[in-house]
């Protein structure tokens, strides 16, 4: 993508990207993705966020699944971290709280594949103005 | 196998679970038992879902359906009606929709006390994905400021706004950029104060992580509104992520030709480099932060002149706050009228704090002026840890004050707080508890701010490090009564002579202290002890002989043979050899050893 010479490039590509997120998020789109974000501030990666990041990206190539993995900032559950946040196409996100290698390959056999929670739900707990 | 097709959410935060959610939750599962439903609804307790004030809370997912104030009577009945039946029990909805007929949309009905408006999109967007902050509206606030705006109409909408600086001071942002837009000179300058540094704050560094974009953008309004054209953040190398992604941010910014020049065809042109604190407290205040951005010793200097008309390299330079930029693209998004709903009445929009100290959810929170304290330390802190008694809370860092018990309805909003003997600052927010000695932690702050002091003023330099040492002194015990107004008298020259803020404000934690907890400042002296235990050097261990068997395990654990007896007698403590390290009241099984 090159420069944006005047506001109307930057509202296509705001258009189009929000387009993609909604894609990616539909439950009816055969082409939608499970999301994985990890809170990877300072604090969550010193508390062992990207061995997670890492271990959700090797049990979802081993199982054969086609979900993304991506990092984010502060998710600002500090006594709980690392945290990550699933969602699944056409469902709530989910946030689950004292991850480690072993609690992902847990949350994928479970939540990921049957829909069956595991401990350490954070529920959302702020509003936000998203957008 | 059937799958899972509902959940039950049943909160087990410390507040619901004081309700006795636990007997909620297995209420649920008798419930789902009975009915033969296992295989497809799960009941599971979760975290603390912030709604405290109605618990115990309950959340029905896929409907994402609420209840509150739920008894274990109830749950069979939701299962029946709601799960079963397909129908939401309407009496027990959660906030606006009790009663009320639920519709196939429910909202949720529940309102949270947190608000995020700095921190909308931390801990959503990859923060080093330009894509991601576009998506999310970015950038649009710039493009309509420099395609729909005249500076002066966009410092308009600022100071509508209402905002004030979020790195303590509280000065109205867009009085701010009006001043320094008043300036005429040939170059300006927009800085970003990201040299965040009081112990136990990380709002700042958590925005730049998450959302660096956000503060590129409000800094180029900021350029657009002041007219200046170079942007400079000031961040602390100790803030190595922080770093990186504002680099990879500004890069990106700049391919896109989002900073740099002709911005979005509008012809306005700006861009940002960054340079780098050591890491000096001091450096916060805005003139050692410029001298210190001159490659000079970061040391402050008298104002006027200030800033806006004579900053870095001499010329008009704005400083802000990481905080203040991140609520200025939401400014122009949402309008000014939409942020000055949010708040008090002086005290506009949300302030985030990094919650620290003795309580439950240690976290990053954002939340709307005029809350009051109790609600974000028993509500979403989740209360004191352990089931201990709240004491105090220290606002403000170093420069703040202790809040006490008196304080906790009290809304927070700058004036609030400064009339309470404490002050907002950036906004860490330190819990302690009964076991935190006041004089102590008078003690840690000082050490904090002698350590801190740039030197060139007497009083702050001079003046802080005899604080600290008589501190030292009533902690030890050997202090007099004219020691504790020698100590408040000092307090008071150095809050009057000192050069720069950090002087002016160094004394706060030990006037506040003394203000609330004179009584524990007392005892130090005339009864030469501790209550809560912290000042080792006024313990004394003890064992009670009827409780001690002779046992012999606390004499085999003192690293300093301080402990003697014969096996199955009582064994005694030799004071003057024993170091106070607890190991002995550890090891006891019997309880026989207690401090006084």
């Amino acid at each position: 993508m090159g420069k944006l010479e005047n506001i109307e490039d930057l509202t296509k590509l705001r258009e189009v990207l929000q387009q993609a997120a909604a894609r990616q998020a539909d439950g009816n789109n055969p082409d939608a993705r499970i999301r994985v974000r990890v809170a990877m501030a300072t604090c969550g990666i010193a508390s062992g966020a990207r061995e997670v990041m890492e271990a959700f990206r090797e049990e979802f190539a081993k199982r054969n699944i086609d979900a993304s993995v991506v990092q984010t900032g502060c998710m600002g559950y500090c006594y709980a971290e690392p945290t990550v946040e699933i969602t699944r196409p056409g469902h709530l996100p989910v946030t689950f709280g004292y991850v480690d290698a072993k609690k992902a390959s847990r949350i994928i056999d479970k939540y990921i594949l049957n829909n069956e929670l595991v401990e350490g739900i954070i529920p959302v707990n702020y509003e936000t103005i998203g957008s | 196998m059937a799958k899972i097709n509902y959940h039950i959410l049943v909160c087990g935060g410390t507040d619901c679970q004081a309700r006795k959610s636990e007997g909620i939750l297995n209420a649920f599962r008798e419930a789902v038992v009975a009915k033969g439903m296992e295989t497809t609804i799960q009941v599971i307790t979760t975290g603390c879902f912030g709604l405290c004030g109605s618990g115990p809370v309950v959340q029905v997912l896929p409907d994402n359906v609420f209840y509150s104030g739920v008894t274990p009577e109830d749950c069979p009945g939701i299962l029946e009606e709601h799960i079963i039946n397909g129908k939401p029990v309407a009496r027990l909805l959660a906030g606006d929709l009790r009663g009320q007929e639920p519709s196939a949309k429910t909202p949720e009905g529940v309102h949270r006390k947190q608000l995020r408006i700095a921190l909308r999109n931390c801990g959503v967007i990859d923060p080093e994905k330009i894509d991601d902050y576009i998506a999310r509206d970015g950038y649009q606030a710039l493009a309509k400021a420099l395609t729909g705006l005249s500076p002066e109409a966009a410092i308009a909408i600022v100071k509508q706004s209402g905002l004030r600086g979020r790195g303590g001071g509280g000065f109205p942002t867009g009085l701010k950029w009006e001043i320094t837009r008043a300036v005429r000179s040939d170059k300006k300058y927009v800085v970003c104060n990201a040299d965040e540094g009081d112990p136990g704050a990380f709002m700042d560094r958590s925005v730049l992580e998450g959302d660096p974009h956000s503060v590129l953008e409000a800094m180029a309004i900021n350029g657009y509104c002041t007219g200046a054209d170079q942007g400079v953040i000031y961040i602390r190398a100790e803030y190595p992520l922080a770093v990186e992604r504002l680099k990879i941010a500004m890069a990106q910014a700049r391919e896109y030709g989002l900073l740099g020049e002709n911005i979005l065809g509008t012809g306005f042109n700006f861009d940002i480099e960054i340079r780098y604190g050591a890491g000096a407290f001091v450096c916060g205040e805005e003139t050692a932060l410029i001298h210190s951005m001159e490659g000079l010793r970061g040391e402050p200097t008298v104002k006027p002149p200030f800033p806006s008309e004579s900053g870095f390299l001499g010329k008009p330079t704005n400083v802000n706050n990481v905080e203040t930029y991140a609520n200025i693209p939401v400014i122009f998004l949402k309008g000014a009228e939409w942020f000055s709903s949010i708040g008090t009445e002086k005290s506009k929009g949300t302030k985030v704090f990094a919650l620290a100290g003795k309580i439950n959810n240690v976290g990053l929170i954002e939340v709307p002026m005029g809350i009051t304290l109790r609600e974000v330390i028993f509500e979403i802190g989740g209360g004191i840890k352990n089931d201990r008694k709240f004491k105090a809370v220290q606002t403000g860092g170093p420069s703040g004050g202790m809040l006490t018990e008196k304080d906790l309805d009290t809304p927070i909003d700058y004036d609030n707080l400064i009339r309470a003997g404490s002050m907002m600052g950036s906004g860490g927010m330190i819990v302690m508890d009964e076991d935190d000695c006041m004089v102590a932690m008078a003690k840690f702050y000082l050490e904090f701010t002698v350590e801190e002091s740039c030197g060139k003023c007497s009083p702050c330099r001079i003046g802080n490090k005899r604080l600290f040492e008589m501190l030292e002194k009533v902690t030890q015990g050997q202090a007099s009564l004219e020691d504790l107004d020698k100590l408040r008298n000092l307090s008071h020259v150095i809050k009057d002579t000192s050069l720069c803020g950090l002087g002016q404000s160094s004394p706060n934690p030990v006037l506040s202290s003394m203000a609330n907890f004179y009584h524990e400042y007392l005892e130090h002296v005339t009864e030469k002890k501790c209550r809560a235990g912290n000042c080792k050097a006024l313990m004394k261990y003890f064992i009670i002989p009827e409780n001690c068997i002779g046992c012999t395990l606390c004499a085999r654990n003192c690293p300093v043979d301080a402990i003697s007896g014969e096996r199955k007698q009582a064994h005694v403590i030799d004071q003057d050899k024993c170091i106070k390290c607890g190991a002995c009241m550890e090891k006891c099984k019997f309880n026989a050893i207690y401090i006084i």
